[in-house]
């Protein structure tokens, strides 16, 4: 769990970490969508660049990325390998039955690698210079114009903080009950498949208990000091464009023309 | 079982850019038999410190001896069980571990665990809660129809239940009633001294290390600052407050009292030493108040 990268936030002070957080999260989101759009050599390295200069704008170190792929790495080389294998066309290398290396099939490969690395990188890049409870806020004021569909967008974003909040919480209270009952003989992660569910229980049943007497402690105190649901509620963390978010954009307008120019 | 540490450091996490120390350098060894309290401010290391007494942490660097088992880092998970059974652990908000249906089942659970058999289990169950101070008709009762004292009795007889020979606790009585926290340790004293169980307390009531404890070690920033005796530590109350550490209430007393012109030979720590040297002051004192 510790080993995971992805989705933690490091906490920094460098240009991305102040940009807007709804400027990062949509850059981000926009960035995996022209992913997609990059189709030779030089449109991939284009990309690259971009991400490069975003993880020096970071100031954070690029091992940091490169261990935030490392959890993926099997589903990475598995779509890897069926795209080498399934893909028809140009010159053939090497065949067996219905498996074949092309040359088409290995571009294809190496062009999937690089599209997963990318996104990657800037996912992680995302979590590592946001903290969660700024994208909590960004969520909130990209999903406003939803209210006009109805949907409860001030209540889903007090869900969306209340559980990002006690992430952290859970995770310690998991790590405590473990440890208890690890004190009285329990061995996690040992033994069959079905000794390893029934170890589950002593986990989930205590910590299925807290959950519900936090949310419980959690509605009575939310409600002693005043809350009546989203309507008609001020906002204290509010979010402001700065010209630093113009740069964003404006940088992600050259790399999409770049990108444009690159690709056939 | 004696149990030793021998330099032992501890880091979180440790190799990437989250790691954080939590030990630094830990040289004790804690007597079999003996009454350890462990003081010192929040984030000290005093729980980093407890968790390796049964290996639920290895040390980064250093070896932990409990009793002939050496445990370093690089010792395996495996074959830890018959170390665990020897020392229980009670940990803070002990009630939060509890999970099975029946309070019989839960207490039963640890020794069910390292091999008990079942009916000597239940019979242990059934000795553990009426040792803890409940009536014997909660053991069909679920342990989340009980009150939170009730379930914090539940949960460290399901402790007692597994027989250790050394009995870890974590801050036991935080937020028990003054009752329930007088009841509770003069349990552990009375087992302490019944059976010789070696007991560590962990606590931030100096009252309870003046009147229960035989050794204290203080910690402050993942280091091992003081050991000794409860009059050694308390001794210097200047020291104590540098730490952020205070003095059992009974010793703030008497040192009230001495600004006041009592005088004692050495600070008492408890409320019957202080009785005692109170008592034939008294007469000769009283009488000067009169004036």
């Amino acid at each position: 769990m510790n080993k995971l990268i992805i989705g933690r936030y490091l906490p920094g002070n460098s240009w991305v970490h102040q940009l807007d957080p709804r400027t990062k999260l949509l850059a981000s989101f926009y960035f995996i969508a022209i992913v997609f759009m990059a189709n030779t050599w030089l449109s991939y390295l284009v990309m690259f660049a971009g991400v490069m200069v975003m993880i020096a704008a970071s100031r954070i170190r690029i091992g940091f990325f490169l261990r935030g792929v490392r959890p993926m790495i099997w589903l990475i080389l598995f779509t890897v390998g069926l795209q080498i294998f399934f893909t028809t066309g140009g010159h053939v290398y090497w065949q067996w039955g219905w498996l074949h290396v092309t040359h088409y099939g290995l571009i294809n490969g190496a062009y999937i690698f690089c599209r997963f690395v990318l996104i990657i990188f800037v996912s992680t890049l995302l979590t590592l210079t946001t903290q969660p409870l700024s994208l909590a806020d960004a969520v909130e004021s990209l999903l406003r114009p939803l209210r006009y569909l109805h949907v409860p967008v001030t209540e889903l974003a007090l869900v969306l903080q209340i559980a990002l909040r006690f992430v952290p919480t859970l995770m310690d209270q998991t790590t405590k009950i473990m440890n208890a009952q690890r004190a009285r003989g329990v061995d996690f992660g040992t033994g069959g498949l079905f000794q390893q569910m029934k170890a589950v229980v002593p986990l989930l049943i205590p910590l299925f208990v807290d959950s519900f007497g936090i949310a419980e402690d959690l509605a009575t105190a939310m409600d002693a000091r005043g809350y009546r649901g989203g309507d008609g509620r001020s906002k204290f963390r509010v979010l402001a464009y700065h010209s630093r978010d113009l740069v964003a954009g404006g940088s992600m307008i050259v790399l999409t023309a770049l990108l444009l120019l690159t690709r056939r | 079982m004696d149990i030793t540490f021998d330099h032992v450091s501890y880091t979180y996490q440790a190799g990437t850019p989250f790691a954080g120390e939590g030990l630094q350098d830990i040289s004790v060894t804690i007597h079999d038999g003996s009454y350890t309290a462990i003081i010192g401010h929040t984030g000290s290391g005093k729980s980093t410190l407890l968790q390796h007494l049964n290996a639920l942490l290895k040390p980064t660097s250093g070896t932990v001896t409990i009793g002939d088992r050496q445990i370093t880092s690089e010792t395996s998970n495996k074959n830890l069980k018959p170390l665990r059974q020897q020392v229980g652990m009670v940990f803070q908000f002990a009630e939060n571990q509890l999970f099975e249906q029946t309070v019989a089942r839960d207490i039963a659970f640890g020794p069910k665990n390292f091999g008990v058999p079942e009916a000597k289990a239940n019979a242990l169950a059934e000795q553990m809660v009426t040792l803890v101070g409940l009536p014997a008709s909660v053991l069909t009762k679920s342990p989340f129809d009980l009150s939170g004292g009730q379930m914090r009795r539940v949960a460290i007889a399901g402790v007692l239940a597994m027989q250790p020979s050394v009995l870890v606790l974590d801050e036991p009585t935080a937020g028990l009633d003054p009752a329930g926290r007088l009841d509770m340790m003069q349990l552990f004293a009375k087992l302490h001294r019944e059976q010789h169980l070696t007991v560590v307390l962990v606590t931030h009531q100096m009252d309870d290390v003046a009147d229960y404890a035989d050794h204290v070690l203080v910690m402050d920033h993942g280091r091992l600052v003081k050991t000794g005796t409860p009059r050694e530590i308390f001794a210097d109350p200047a020291w104590l407050t540098a730490n952020q550490l205070g003095l059992p209430k009974t010793t703030q007393m008497a040192m009230a009292l001495q600004r006041r012109g009592f005088k004692f030979a050495e600070l008492p720590l408890t409320t019957t030493a202080l009785a005692a040297a109170l008592l034939p002051q008294l007469p000769v004192k009283a009488g000067e108040r009169d004036e």
